[in-house]
């Protein structure tokens, strides 16, 4: 009955191996941490939470005080990753496609102009390049009583960018907040370039050729006939760039701008509950990166080819 | 009634297609009233920031590790005395700095190793061999004092003193070398028909792929501790080797799997015919064509991981930024001058990158025209 040479039998007895080794190798992972955080003295369970952190947040979406709980300051975290990773998505859409079509376009110029842009961003690595915008505008940028400026509207200095005339008290952007969004969207914009550049290079030059034939101007020509062919081609790697995004927003922990991860780091040191913290931050960005995914997928089915 | 010729014309040429260097630039620079405006106004800015650039690069530039000259250059000139100064400390870190000929070495080692397995002309089964004895020599370069109780000669280097240059090229390639086997199993595996490993590979990549890599990072060093039994703990540039290589495979298994859903399955069909078993299948037939397909994406990755190591500064290995900080952050002299030295390495990032994408653009075609 249990022949070896049934394909059958052998897929069985494989898979109940990889089950029993599985089984047996979380057995004991799980029998050596509890055995270290009984040793090392460190509680485990989420109801850290609820206590007091007893530290301030540079830069808070809603009041944060260090009596507030862990809890909250996950959240605080949170919305900072979130509000960089939107911003930075926002833009490098919008700056990755003239890029894209500036490396198709007929003046030569614009087209070296864009490739050097592409090569150069994306051939270093972000982190290196968010340092180096944060010493610019820390340590490059005049002091905070002779700021660069634009009339009043717009205040440059090493405390960050002021807007004024925004909103009811003004608005205040954190050197932390400026060098992480500004690093990544000027990033992230070389690979949407990139993404954009191959797709419209995909469409066929005959439709092109079609378009001028029955006299459509360039821009419909764009509209009409080119995007929506290459949008097809562009929606799955634009995800996987929109999801990269928001991924390397965690860099922030670099130039100590609060978001989640930085946050969860802080938690990390104080209370020493790292399974928890990072559990936390895997399970948020794993949340995100679904629902980022899920929400482009809807938008690559209906750019997606009707057939039938 | 048709008429027939008696025997065919030769074929014309084809017409020469010259273009004299006035027609290109009409062509393409002032072709239509869009493209005469676009070039002006980029000529303009163009005229603009080229000259400032090159006074601040050059002209003004000092080029003495003198940090008084420096000061008194500060607004007008870059400062490149500084990488004049620190380059040491930046290329090798903490390294004790007598042994500094040791990672040298070894980075050159490793280097000429790597350049010569670019050519197709090394592709052989010796190069595996080679490659094996070099990492040998590397590490015990590296490391120096006693190898499995064989003394090197050398003064023993703790790894936490390891640093710069050698380390980022030692984490790189390695993390490409050894995610990439692990990358072709879990891509198999993905394509099992056996419902248990293929959804173990399948959890596996997606959770490794749904966060990002500092939290990977975080975990290899806090968590690592923690899993296993007390005092058994590896070194922390272990750790992090680990995290960064189960990291990398999740991606590499993607892109490897792109590659084998391009093979069609009458070829599968038709090794098994002939009597193969599944790995001579795998490795006869499709994972040659497979990876074939996929060496484009293939290299974009690893360009990605070598760029990705540089995260490994955050959990306080001082890889070249790292080293930088270390360098430059400490010295009130030279720490106004730290942009000079983050353009400094970040040439040396940009070199080996850029070098990355075109040699992946040319095998692309030598793959593509076999």
């Amino acid at each position: 009955m249990l022949n070896w040479r049934s394909q059958r039998v052998r897929a069985w007895c494989y898979q109940v191996a990889l089950i029993g080794v599985f089984i047996v190798l979380v057995g004991w992972l799980l029998h050596n941490t509890l055995g270290n955080m009984r040793m090392r003295g460190i509680q485990s369970g989420f109801d850290f939470l609820l206590d007091p952190a007893g530290f301030d947040i540079g830069e808070s979406v809603f009041t944060f005080t260090s009596t507030q709980t862990y809890g909250t300051a996950f959240l605080v975290g949170l919305f900072n990753t979130l509000r960089v990773s939107c911003i930075a998505i926002v833009i490098c859409t919008l700056w990755g496609t003239v890029l894209g079509i500036g490396r198709l376009s007929g003046n030569a110029l614009a087209r070296g102009l864009c490739y050097v842009y592409t090569e150069l961003f994306r051939n270093i690595p972000l982190l290196l390049q968010l340092l180096m915008w944060y010493v610019v505008l820390v340590e490059l940028m005049p002091d905070t009583e002779t700021p660069l400026h634009f009339r009043d509207w717009v205040l440059l200095s090493k405390e960050g960018l002021a807007l004024p005339w925004l909103m009811s008290e003004g608005l205040t952007l954190t050197p932390e907040f400026l060098a992480l969004t500004w690093g990544l969207t000027l990033y992230t914009s070389a690979f949407v370039a990139e993404v954009i550049r191959s797709g419209i290079q995909s469409v066929p030059l005959g439709q092109v050729e079609a378009a001028l034939s029955i006299g459509l101007s360039p821009w419909q020509r764009l509209r009409l006939v080119v995007l929506p062919q290459a949008l097809r081609l562009i929606v799955p790697p634009l995800t996987n760039q929109y999801l990269n995004a928001i991924k390397n927003s965690s860099l922030a922990v670099a130039i100590g701008y609060p978001d989640l991860v930085s946050i969860s780091n802080t938690t990390l040191n104080q209370t020493g509950r790292a399974v928890e913290c990072i559990a936390i931050v895997m399970a948020v960005y794993l949340t995100l990166s679904l629902l980022t995914a899920s929400g482009m997928n809807y938008f690559n089915r209906r750019a997606a080819l009707k057939e039938r | 009634m048709q008429h027939h010729a008696s025997n065919l014309l030769p074929a014309r040429q084809a017409p020469v297609h010259s273009v004299s260097v006035g027609q290109w630039a009409k062509h393409n620079l002032w072709g239509t009233p869009a493209s005469a405006v676009t070039t002006a106004l980029l000529v303009l800015i163009l005229l603009w920031f080229i000259p400032s650039l090159l006074e601040w690069s050059v002209l003004n530039a000092v080029f003495s590790a003198d940090a008084d000259q420096c000061q008194a250059a500060r607004d007008i000139g870059a400062c490149w005395g500084v990488v004049t100064e620190k380059y040491r400390l930046i290329l090798f870190g903490r390294y004790p700095f007598d042994a500094q000929w040791r990672p040298l070495l070894a980075t050159l080692i490793l280097t000429s190793l790597l350049v010569m397995s670019c050519s197709p002309a090394f592709w052989n089964r010796y190069l595996a061999v080679v490659w094996l004895l070099v990492w040998l020599i590397f590490f015990a370069l590296m490391g120096g004092g006693k190898w499995f109780g064989i003394p090197t000669g050398l003064v023993y280097v703790p790894t936490d003193q390891w640093g710069g240059l050698p380390l980022t090229m030692m984490l790189a390639t390695l993390s490409i070398t050894l995610a990439f086997p692990l990358a072709i199993l879990v891509a198999l595996g993905r394509q099992s028909t056996m419902p248990a490993i293929r959804s173990a590979c399948i959890v596996y990549v997606e959770l490794v792929r749904g966060v990002p890599l500092i939290s990977v990072l975080f975990m290899a060093s806090f968590m690592l501790p923690l899993l296993l039994p007390t005092g058994t703990s590896p070194d922390v540039l272990i750790r992090v080797l680990i995290g960064i290589t189960l990291f990398s495979a999740a991606y590499t298994a993607e892109i490897v799997r792109g590659g084998l859903q391009a093979i069609p399955l009458g070829q599968i069909e038709a090794t098994y015919t002939l009597g193969l078993s599944y790995w001579q299948t795998q490795r006869q037939v499709v994972l040659p064509q497979a990876l074939a397909h996929v060496v484009p994406s293939l290299m974009n990755n690893f360009i990605a991981i070598f760029k990705d190591t540089s995260l490994v500064t955050i959990v306080s290995l001082y890889e070249l930024s790292g080293a930088l900080g270390l360098a430059v952050s400490g010295d009130p002299n030279w720490r106004p001058f730290k942009i000079e030295a983050y353009l400094f390495i970040t040439l040396i990032y940009f070199c080996i990158c850029f070098a990355m994408s075109r040699y992946s653009l040319w095998v692309e075609r030598q793959v593509l025209h076999r």
